[in-house]
């Protein structure tokens, strides 16, 4: 037996593999392949399937009504993207130009709002946007500078917000990690050279920090498209995104091929995004 | 250089722009942390407010901390939390960093579909994921028995549904941990153990698995970590009546805000520094400064 083992690596490989390609394959694919086969089956009356094929989920996903939900969750995904990545960028440049120490500090700092509970964090702008209880608002109007509540809350501007701040610290992360790789001695010798901040910037670090800023725009894109929790507790029950109507599905609509049907578009947003994210990895190691 | 090129009005105009640039950043980096870290900061102030308000202070008290810890729910849904993390972190190592090796170390047919099927789970939102494993463990019946266990003359019903859903998230997660590890490792320390004739069990055992170290409990400390911080799988795949930590905050958080949240929160937030300090520790053996490495 170990003498087959030796003879034949890759036995040895498929053996280390065996209990991963087990249990992903059982809890995992399998798993996956039920959404997808429930997403072509009718509803039952109680929750569960009938088992009749029927294309009427896939045709109701495109339903405006869903749809503009789905258009709608797109929309703040990218506005979340884009908005961490003006916030983050400079971030991320300001710590990969401190010295190393203060560097290790900063990044340590960065690291604690990131391993605390997305809940908490969410939780932590609910008790500040709040119409009528909220920090802001009290604060505001206890100061007199307005006499009526700001609306900050239950609308998209608090999931956005919510989003963001859940999210930065995978923005930072990744485009930190790209600049840190880069020699600042390369920008001086450009300012030697006269050039000024923005050719620099424009022509040498930006180039070379690609690869940071799409991988931290994959870690806030694909989380944000699929968020539950900020909306549910942000959106105040009237802002809803995609996650919440396949939530609802399971929890209060018991129609569990019309939930299946609209994961499996979800699923294959991201999967799509994902591609073009390996392609852009690519062409980023080719330059 | 400077000595023998005279300073010029241009490079003296350079010197300031760089000055100012740098006033400027460091004022923005200010900014950055205080967005991150106010809320949080305000989130356990509150904590010890003396009164239901979590806007207007009005002295303080530890009353919601009292209150947090004689309330059975949350201690129960505490304990959950904990068993479900350290049993899914013990199975899901293991096989996280068998994976590790068997990717790590070999080449062989069928492995781009492998290193697929183990960072898919990866991508997929957790909301996806719990919908799927929502609909297996209904389907095929099995997962929804519990586990009863016996905590300090407590009573926990873990289904081991929960427990076999965090397992497969985690499971991706250590190996790319465990592989990152193994791939910066230096091989000619194993080929000299077995130049001197260590067989492949005692090589493994004796410089393999030590040199894999760190790699390995960085990897259980993540698992730890999302495993404790997770809500949607739990919430989808537990059934009725099983609460871990994050799930019972989120129903009394759809009730209201109450100082009481305020106070399992900055419970939550301490146990999180406690395992970036382990993290940190574990590193520090390790004798690398990889801080980013640590997603």
């Amino acid at each position: 037996m170990r003498e087959k083992l030796q003879r034949f690596p890759a036995l040895r490989a498929w053996l280390l593999l065996l209990p991963a390609t087990f249990w992903l394959i059982v809890f995992f694919m399998a798993p996956l392949v039920i959404v997808l086969v429930y997403s072509f089956l009718e509803r039952g009356t109680y929750g569960g399937v009938v088992w009749n094929f029927t294309f009427e989920n896939f045709q109701r996903v495109f339903d405006m009504l869903y749809f503009s939900t789905f258009l709608r969750s797109i929309y703040i995904a990218l506005l979340t993207t884009i908005i961490t990545l003006l916030i983050g960028y400079p971030l991320a440049y300001f710590i990969a130009t401190r010295p190393p120490e203060r560097r290790y500090t900063l990044v340590l700092a960065l690291m604690i709002p990131f391993w605390t509970n997305f809940l908490i964090r969410t939780y932590a702008w609910l008790t500040l946007l709040r119409t009528n209880t909220g920090l802001i608002n009290t604060m505001l109007m206890s100061w007199g500078i307005i006499h009526e509540p700001l609306p900050l809350f239950g609308n998209d501007f608090a999931i956005v917000l919510g989003l963001v701040y859940g999210w930065l610290p995978d923005m930072v992360l990744p485009i930190y990690a790209a600049l840190d790789r880069l020699d600042f001695g390369l920008t001086e010798a450009a300012g030697d050279l006269y050039a000024s901040g923005f050719p620099t910037f424009r022509r040498v670090i930006w180039p070379l920090s690609i690869p940071g800023v799409v991988a931290g725009a994959m870690l806030v894109f694909i989380p944000s498209l699929g968020a539950f929790v900020a909306p549910a507790i942000l959106g105040g029950g009237k802002s809803l995104m995609i996650g919440n109507i396949i939530s609802n599905q399971f929890l209060a609509a018991h129609d569990w091929p019309f939930g299946a049907a609209l994961s499996t578009l979800m699923m294959t947003f991201m999967l799509a995004g994902t591609l073009i994210y390996f392609r852009a990895a690519k062409r980023g190691d080719a330059q | 250089m400077s000595a023998i090129i005279p300073e010029t009005r241009a490079s003296r105009m350079a010197h300031l722009k760089q000055r100012i640039s740098n006033i400027s950043l460091n004022f923005y980096g200010i900014l950055g942390y205080l967005f991150l870290y106010t809320p949080i900061v305000i989130v356990v102030i509150f904590s010890f407010n003396d009164s239901r308000s979590t806007a207007q202070w009005a002295g303080f008290t530890t009353h919601w901390y009292v209150d947090m810890i004689t309330d059975s729910q949350i201690i129960i849904s505490l304990w959950n939390s904990l068993f479900v993390a350290i049993v899914s972190t013990i199975i899901s190592t293991i096989i996280g960093t068998l994976a590790a090796m068997g990717m790590e170390r070999y080449r062989f047919r069928g492995q781009l579909g492998m290193d697929a099927l183990l960072y898919l789970p990866v991508i997929i939102p957790d909301i996806a994921m719990a919908i799927m494993l929502l609909l297996f463990f209904n389907l095929s019946g099995i997962g929804f028995e519990v586990w009863n266990v016996n905590i300090f003359g407590i009573n926990l019903a873990v289904p081991y549904s929960v427990i076999i859903g965090h397992v497969a998230f985690n499971i991706a997660f250590v190996a790319i941990v465990v592989r990152a590890r193994l791939s910066q490792m230096d091989r000619t320390l194993e080929e000299a153990a077995q130049d001197l004739y260590a067989n492949t069990w005692e090589t493994f055992r004796k410089v393999t698995l030590p040199m894999m170290m760190p790699g390995i409990l960085g990897g259980a400390l993540l698992a730890f970590t999302l495993s404790l911080d997770d809500f949607a799988i739990t919430f989808f795949t537990s059934g009725a009546g099983f609460n871990t930590l994050p799930v019972r905050v989120f129903g009394m958080i759809k009730k209201g805000v109450t100082p009481k949240i305020n106070a399992i929160s900055t419970l939550m937030l301490a146990m999180s520094l406690i395992l970036i300090s382990f993290s940190l520790i574990s590193r520090k053996r390790g004798g690398e400064d990889q801080s980013i490495e640590m997603f």
